[in-house]
């Protein structure tokens, strides 16, 4: 594979809160175009840490981030990576703040220095695509759980981005909108990397599956649990191994 | 438990936003800073005008007026017994005086006429439309945000303060005067606080993820028309005939 489909290459990378434990230990990623990578661990072990970090959202306190070739350091450097990585946080109330759905989906295409007619006609097309078609002016607040994590999707969507970080992305849903996520996931020309801990979700979307720990990306020899969850149908709920 | 546009159709709806913002604060204004009772009462009226053009249910005034007048109760139960200046009633060993009955009296038709301005206001327009009439008014960016980021996440807020309030039922909690009591709704309160901080942190970071760089855009383009103008310049000499009314006519 050519380095430049390498998207998000990640050395060493160190954080922790001031005064606190590490919370990335040295991880090291090498992210390429088309991958489709799940992210399995414990709560705490620095998933949700880790997006953050690729985001330009908390500094890495050591180690190396690059993205499309591009080493990121400042706020300038992440405001190019945020044009191609859209990230889906764990609550959906913290992405929706607009009135109305329209408004919300469209504020990322304004950001991005699109017209008002061109932000709003890109903000309808990703609606339509996702079965919101006749959302526009519904207020954000007053949608279902799974509405608005579809209506947030719809918000990273619209942006456009090369890459996808899913933060736990089918907490909380009913098995129509897993299903409408599934679908989206399966179908979509994008790479993506998700954290779940639903291993009957993981195994449908992905085709890597990685697994972090006390801030570290285990590599596949430390990683034997998935290949076991793999074989299994059935997934986490328990069952009689034959 | 929040206000909003309600859905019924009146002849205000329609009005740019941004005239119906500057024409409130404009009567609120002449109506504060007001004395004489021709003009408050007159003010009333208007006031009471207005709702009656912008369709307000009656359960919707008795709900908004009520907790001012809560308020009013309050300083009509002090303001006569404490104000100095001609004695016209002794009860006991406190004297009402003339002074305190027409400072109570004045103050009450004052924030009726003013609350029923503000009702018609909010009643008529949805809240985040007054957000962006306020920042096409030229008013500071800062108080747009506050305004519209409280009024979108007060509900968010008050389910967590649900949620809270339901855990501590589940557990059998029931207040009393006690240090138990006291403890307990401190935590409260300093938990909610926290967790706003939290996620005023979250929205503002998912905000930035999506090019956030200090503007909020509306797609609501704002049209003035020749009703605009046309109630505008009303309520312009409205006020106006107010302000003669008081500092011309009057003196």
């Amino acid at each position: 594979m050519g380095n430049r489909d390498l998207i998000i290459n990640l050395e060493d990378i160190h954080f922790s809160y001031p005064g606190g434990q590490p919370v990335l230990n040295g991880v090291s990623l090498k992210f390429y175009r088309g991958d489709r990578v799940g992210l399995l661990g414990a709560n705490g072990s620095g998933k949700t840490t880790l997006f953050q970090t690729i985001m330009g959202l908390l500094k890495p306190t050591g180690g190396r981030l690059e993205i499309i070739g591009r080493p990121c350091t400042t706020e300038d450097d992440f405001r190019f990576v945020r044009r191609k990585i859209g990230l889906l946080f764990q609550d959906s109330d913290d992405q929706l703040f607009s009135p109305t759905v329209l408004e919300d989906v469209a504020f990322g295409p304004l950001n991005l220095g699109k017209s008002r007619e061109e932000a709003m006609a890109s903000a309808r097309s990703t609606l339509d695509y996702l079965g919101l078609k006749g959302f526009e002016d519904r207020i954000t607040y007053k949608l279902s759980g799974g509405e608005k994590r579809l209506v947030a999707l719809a918000t990273v969507l619209a942006m456009e981005p090369e890459v996808l970080l899913l933060d736990e992305p089918t907490n909380g849903l009913d098995d129509r909108t897993r299903e409408i996520l599934t679908h989206t996931l399966t179908r979509l020309d994008l790479s993506f990397i998700l954290i779940s801990h639903e291993l009957d979700f993981v195994n449908q979307v992905t085709n890597t599956v990685f697994a972090m720990e006390n801030g570290r990306i285990l590599t596949d020899a430390e990683i034997h649990v998935h290949q076991h969850v793999h074989a299994h149908p059935y997934g986490s709920s328990a069952h009689k191994h034959s | 438990m929040l206000l909003d546009a309600t859905s019924i159709k009146s002849p205000l709806e329609s009005l740019d936003p941004r005239v119906k913002l500057v024409a409130t604060v404009a009567f609120s204004v002449i109506t504060a800073v007001a004395n004489r009772f021709p003009v408050l009462l007159m003010a009333l009226a208007l006031g009471a005008g207005l709702m009656v053009v912008a369709r307000v249910t009656a359960s919707d005034v008795i709900r908004r007026l009520t907790p001012v007048n809560l308020l009013m109760l309050f300083l009509w139960l002090f303001l006569p017994l404490t104000y100095p200046g001609e004695s016209i009633q002794s009860i006991g060993p406190f004297t009402v005086t003339r002074e305190g009955v027409l400072y109570a009296a004045r103050l009450t038709v004052k924030s009726n006429a003013i609350m029923m301005a503000l009702i018609v206001l909010v009643t008529s327009t949805p809240v985040f439309t007054l957000g962006h009439a306020m920042h096409e008014l030229g008013i500071p960016q800062k108080f747009v945000h506050l305004f519209l980021f409280t009024y979108r996440y007060i509900h968010v807020l008050y389910r967590e303060y649900l949620r809270m309030a339901n855990s501590l039922k589940i557990r059998n909690f029931r207040p009393g005067t006690n240090w138990h009591t006291y403890r307990t709704f401190s935590y409260m309160v300093g938990m909610l606080l926290v967790r706003s901080v939290d996620r005023a942190d979250r929205v503002h970071r998912a905000m930035v993820c999506r090019g956030f760089n200090g503007r909020l855009y509306s797609l609501r383009e704002f049209k003035f028309t020749g009703r605009d103008a046309a109630v505008l310049t009303a309520a312009a000499l409205v006020v106006l005939a107010l302000g003669v009314w008081e500092w011309v006519i009057g003196t």
